[in-house]
């Protein structure tokens, strides 16, 4: 395609050419330092945090600081996750309710979309922009009725309300799996059904594994919004024995608010698995956001 | 094949059977939405004409919470007034920094995915440990905000403890994750025809000329939909101002969010609750409609130009 065009350019072109070229490369070098210094100002909190989380409490406020911490203390982490807290339990607490509504909220999305894109069914366009409208609307309004309902229930100081609602209901990631539906071909669907396919088979065996990325976008979206979470957990979760990670960290702060070197460590290690899951499945962040923002 | 269908009961159509499973396939939502949503928003409403302390069984007294929150509770309008400052600060300054940073990157230069994944990384941390984070950054005293400060010789105010700083401090920590929507914008500037810019460029249009008469007007549709949900996060913001403020110092940072949760699970006023959270609701759509107006005929649409 550059060959084609470079032929269809007069000669005169040439210098013009060259100082576009001129004027690229100093285009590119102040790209490349603004970026440099952006991406140093990105990461400079998270290494001062891993810094701070090493030091002893004495260096903490050390001036000039320490990027460096002397000595290496080891131990911070030792004592924020077990001595202090039962770190751990918070974390199988948390994975436990991550993992739950991954799977709640990939099922049922992936269920409601495949009614929306495949099926032919009285209502479906009514429901369909009522789906829609809830989109609009604010979480904070159903919240106190959904507490009053799980009260109810008995399911105060329990996981099943940080659980169940991800099984039911849905608008965002529902649209989204909807859409990504639609790009394939109906007669797939068409030609199993002559084979005698139920739709069940059809949903498994062929839209499915033919969606993995958009699924894979709603699993990890899904992933570190949950693992994320504050004000449900805080809401419902109140034994110490129940809390999650990020309510954890919440009530350390309140008893050791100026152990800067205790917060850091606990704080790296609850941020740990979405990073983890960033470095390994990069892709599918990048694609994910990329397709609901753009695409919707 | 038609005698064949006159036979069979109506259950076992093939009509009625699709209607089946179609209802039966989008289920989760229906249900979910009867139980989750459309129940709880009906009882919302009547909670919202009601005291109620979650002990005793509620009372009804009209229209009085409604006119507590308007003209009697001055917390309302200084949580709305912070909760808006903070959204139209941090909102178009992520939007210009979010597109600044993807049009850098969408100069065709090297390394493009070493800056992106570098500038997404905080936009998959939030929450609890982001705001401790946060907090120790904007420490007055060893914090590492005031030492960088301090070496361009200026010093750096109380941030979370200064009625004037606090909320700024909050825009600025917001302005870290600039990368998830940076991601955005870098994928609609992939997104244009390099030919629009190759012509422009033989008619001698500069860079500013490029920007303003290709980029920006077709990137319209994309800044606009940021622009919406941006705002629409930004106006439920709960969690910094629990962690980071406690919507202090002297309610500068009393996020909505947060007096709507002291109001329904610190103090068990849940039907007072109940309308600030309508009230929210309405706040959040009336804006909504607002930046909808202000924006017609200023967005581009592809189809306009290319009647596809």
């Amino acid at each position: 395609m550059d060959a084609t065009r470079t032929q269809r350019q007069p000669a005169g072109l040439t210098a013009l050419a060259s100082s576009v070229k001129f004027w690229r490369a100093v285009g590119h070098t102040t790209a490349h330092v603004a970026l440099i210094v952006g991406g140093f100002v990105t990461l400079i909190p998270l290494f001062w945090m891993i810094s701070t989380s090493l030091k002893t409490p004495a260096s903490v406020f050390n001036f000039p600081p320490q990027w460096i911490p002397e000595p290496v203390m080891w131990d911070n982490y030792h004592t924020a996750l077990v001595k202090i807290m039962p770190f751990g339990l918070y974390y199988i607490n948390t994975t436990i309710i991550t993992a739950a509504s991954i799977v709640g909220k990939v099922l049922s999305r992936a269920v409601v979309a495949f009614a929306f894109a495949r099926l032919r069914w009285w209502g479906r366009d009514v429901v369909f922009i009522l789906m829609l409208s809830t989109m609009m609307l604010p979480p904070q309004v159903t919240l106190i009725p959904q507490f009053i309902i799980f009260r109810s229930f008995g399911w105060i100081d329990t996981f099943w309300p940080l659980i169940v609602p991800a099984f039911f209901g849905g608008a965002f990631y529902t649209f989204l799996l909807r859409q990504f539906f639609l790009t394939i071909p109906l007669e797939m669907d068409d030609a199993a059904r002559i084979d005698g396919a139920s739709n069940l088979q059809i949903f498994a065996r062929i839209i499915l594994p033919l969606s993995k990325p958009a699924l894979a976008a709603v699993a990890i979206f899904t992933f570190t919004a949950t693992w994320n979470e504050f004000l449900t957990p805080l809401i419902y979760l109140h034994s110490k024995q129940k809390l999650t990670v990020a309510l954890a960290l919440s009530a350390f702060r309140g008893e050791y608010s100026t152990s800067w070197h205790l917060l850091m460590a606990a704080s790296l290690v609850a941020m740990l698995p979405p990073l983890l899951v960033f470095f390994f499945a990069q892709k599918y962040f990048i694609q994910g956001v990329v397709f609901t923002g753009v695409k919707s | 094949m038609g005698m064949a269908a006159s036979r069979i009961p109506w259950y076992r159509s093939r009509r009625f059977q699709e209607n089946l499973s179609g209802w039966i396939w989008s289920s989760p939502f229906t249900i979910g939405f009867v139980v989750f949503i459309g129940g709880p928003m009906v009882a919302s409403a009547f909670l919202a004409f009601t005291q109620w302390d979650i002990i005793r069984a509620p009372e009804w007294t009209g229209l009085a919470n409604f006119q507590r929150l308007l003209f009697e509770d001055e917390l309302v309008w200084i949580s709305l007034r912070v909760t808006t400052v903070y959204s139209l600060m941090s909102v178009p300054l992520s939007i210009v920094l979010g597109l600044a940073l993807a049009m850098l990157l969408n100069t065709g230069i090297r390394g493009l995915q070493y800056y992106r994944t570098i500038f997404y990384l905080p936009a998959v941390l939030s929450g609890v440990a982001v705001a401790l984070l946060w907090r120790w950054l904007f420490t007055a005293e060893g914090g590492l905000l005031n030492i960088f400060l301090g070496y361009v010789g200026i010093q750096g105010p109380g941030w979370l403890t200064s009625e004037d700083w606090a909320l700024p401090a909050l825009v600025i920590m917001s302005l870290w994750h600039v990368g998830g929507t940076m991601v955005i914008y870098l994928a609609g500037l992939q997104g244009i025809p390099t030919d629009l810019y190759e012509a422009a460029h033989v008619d001698g249009a500069n860079w500013w000329d490029r920007t303003r008469a290709i980029t920006i007007p077709l990137m319209t549709p994309i800044i606009f939909y940021m622009f919406v949900m941006g705002l629409i996060t930004a106006l439920q913001t709960f969690t910094q101002a629990y962690i980071m403020t406690a919507g202090g110092p002297f309610n500068a940072t009393l996020f909505f969010m947060l007096y709507l949760y002291r109001n329904a699970f610190e103090w068990f006023k849940m039907g007072y609750a109940s309308a600030l959270a309508w009230v929210l609701f309405a706040y959040i759509l009336a804006l909504t409609l607002v930046v909808f107006r202000f924006s017609r005929g200023r967005i581009y649409y592809e189809g306009d130009m290319r009647g596809r």
